[in-house]
């Protein structure tokens, strides 16, 4: 088995486009902003208040909120609860993410 | 229908599935009310819908216990015996004098809108989450918990990178590192800084538990069969890189729990997945004034706590795995039916289950003897390593605090420093100030049990029910 998808034999819809920071990445239907970052081969997409270190996916089930991202608008979303979904404008988030 | 008394399952996990299904079994109403989005819980993530898996199963263990468990829920939700509430994040169970309990909860990812659900009893399955002790570069993008990268695969069908790193230690490592593997994931090394003589030590009560042995022997299999690195007694002492991490230095730890000098080795990868254990979710539990046993809460022999009207199951009861979970929560479910029913429970009905507590609890309780993270950790820790990856609190300052102001407890550290006043509010850190601190994990008394929008606070008299 070389990917997940094979592996739990998953045959999703079609891809659909969403953007980060305006460049266009497709995302499966079913996946969260995280998941569809992972895929595009993002592994960060915050910068913190204080040191502006890169920062996103450590506890993975919403506890730990070092993956705030900023969706359509709304800044510190955890990317790892929020679903993805068609069109989304996703903005890698810097300090608070209030500053924008 | 209103009329049958009504409780509040917190939870759709192991725990909180079973106590739902025991309960409505007995002719309880049931509202089971959890935060994501299907029944499961961690250890059950499912694939979301949308990914239309055909083979969920090859993520599992356990998959038929699993069918069992959904197939029922489902049966009693058809049946209008169960309402099973999802995506509902709750951040407040208010007990009301002469009426029951309010809880409080937000919908949806985007957490904002309130409503609320009204119970005579309520059932605590909150489960836990992951303790991870800091070592320079673990707020790396790439460094993550071994459960998260778990979570990730079985919910999302993704996978953090190409190389990883399993380290920490704890029974999570083993079928953490076999599901990346099968996912296509290269396993660089298994890093497990635990003792396997203290295995041997403890054979009378891990012998009593073939199923549990069988299941660690499988994966350890599993890890041979990919030749995988497994390196005992070993810990990470520091994630390299400077935007993601790039290698790990591991290094041999000594009969005490200390890193051995010169032993250290650099282990390229583009992953680390790492955890030190379990912690359990007690904040509902103790705004509601339940009485905690260290950091697990306190219940009686039916999983009540102490008090009235308010039962507790699972993990946060104190960690102990998914099977003990459904024990515990089968007879949290029928004690809380029989008790609402206003009959005495008889534990004969429970009595099988009761009896695997007993011995799930004793295993989990040698589990924890042996999986420890190394006596020395702290060592490893340079002054400038985050502690408190919100606040970004280093250990400087946490020994500062500590050293020259004299601060002896998570509340002074916290007041002094910032540390574990972030958006987690100390979940991530609370086990490592402490542990620099030299002081216990001690609750945190959080108010709310997760980020709640003012105006939702301003609004919370004038409730919209469910």
């Amino acid at each position: 088995m070389s990917s997940p998808l094979d592996l739990a034999d998953a045959r999703p819809d079609p891809a659909f486009t969403v953007t980060l920071d305006g460049r266009e990445i497709e995302a499966l239907p079913g996946r969260t902003v995280a998941a569809a970052l992972w895929e595009a081969g993002v592994t960060s997409w915050r910068s913190t208040r204080g040191e502006g270190r890169p920062r996103g996916i450590f506890c993975g089930i919403g506890v730990c909120f070092d993956c705030l991202v900023t969706v359509n608008g709304r800044p510190n979303q955890r990317a790892c609860l929020v679903p993805v979904a068609p069109g989304d404008v996703i903005r890698t988030q810097e300090g608070t993410g209030h500053d924008d | 229908m209103t009329d049958r008394p009504h409780l509040a399952v917190i939870g759709a996990g192991p725990a909180g599935l079973a106590a739902t299904l025991a309960a409505a079994a007995r002719g309880t109403r049931v509202t089971l009310i959890d935060s994501a989005p299907e029944a499961g819980g961690q250890f059950y993530r499912q694939p979301a819908t949308g990914l239309r898996a055909r083979r969920p199963q090859a993520l599992h263990h356990q998959w038929r216990t699993w069918e069992r468990l959904r197939d029922s829920l489902a049966g009693h939700v058809k049946a209008g015996r169960v309402r099973h509430l999802t995506e509902h994040h709750i951040w407040l169970v208010e007990k009301r004098l002469a009426e029951g309990f309010t809880v409080h909860a937000l919908l949806g990812p985007e957490q904002e809108d309130p409503v609320t659900v009204r119970a005579d009893a309520v059932l605590l399955a909150t489960g836990g989450y992951e303790q991870v002790l800091p070592f320079p570069g673990w707020t790396l993008p790439g460094v993550l918990t071994a459960g998260g990268a778990q979570a990730m695969l079985k919910g999302t069908l993704t996978v953090p990178g190409r190389t990883a790193v399993v380290a920490g230690t704890g029974p999570l490592l083993l079928p953490v590192a076999t599901g990346l593997a099968a996912a296509g994931v290269d396993i660089a090394a298994l890093v497990e800084s635990a003792d396997p003589r203290v295995f041997l030590r403890q054979s009378r009560t891990l012998a009593a538990h073939p199923g549990k042995l069988g299941e660690g022997a499988l994966y350890a299999g599993q890890l041979l069969r990919r030749r995988t690195r497994t390196l005992y007694r070993h810990t990470v002492v520091e994630a390299h890189g400077t935007d993601r991490v790039e290698a790990v230095t591991v290094a041999a730890l000594d009969a005490e729990g200390r890193v051995r000098p010169g032993t250290g080795r650099r282990i390229p990868c583009d992953t680390l997945a790492v955890s030190h254990g379990m912690l359990a979710h007690t904040d509902l539990a103790e705004s509601l004034g339940c009485l905690l046993d260290g950091t697990h809460v306190h219940v009686d022999e039916e999983q009540r706590t102490d008090v009235p009207g308010v039962w507790a199951a699972g993990e946060t009861t104190g960690i102990g795995g998914s099977a003990l979970a459904l024990t515990e929560g089968h007879i949290a479910g029928g004690s809380a039916a029989a008790r609402l029913a206003g009959t005495e429970p008889d534990p004969e009905e429970w009595a099988t289950a009761a009896k695997s507590r007993t011995k799930l609890r004793r295993f989990a309780a040698a589990l924890d003897r042996v999986y420890r993270p190394p006596a020395h950790w702290s060592e490893q820790v340079t002054d400038d390593t985050v502690v408190c990856r919100c606040e970004e609190v280093t250990a400087g300052t946490v020994r500062e605090a500590v050293g020259e102001l004299g601060a002896g407890d998570l509340r002074t550290v916290k007041l002094l420093t910032r540390a574990g006043m972030g958006w987690c509010q100390g979940r991530m850190c609370g086990p490592a100030v402490a542990g620099l601190a030299g002081c216990d994990l001690t609750p945190s008394r959080r108010p709310f049990a997760r980020p709640v929008p003012l105006g939702v606070l301003a609004r919370a008299g004038e409730e919209t029910d469910q």
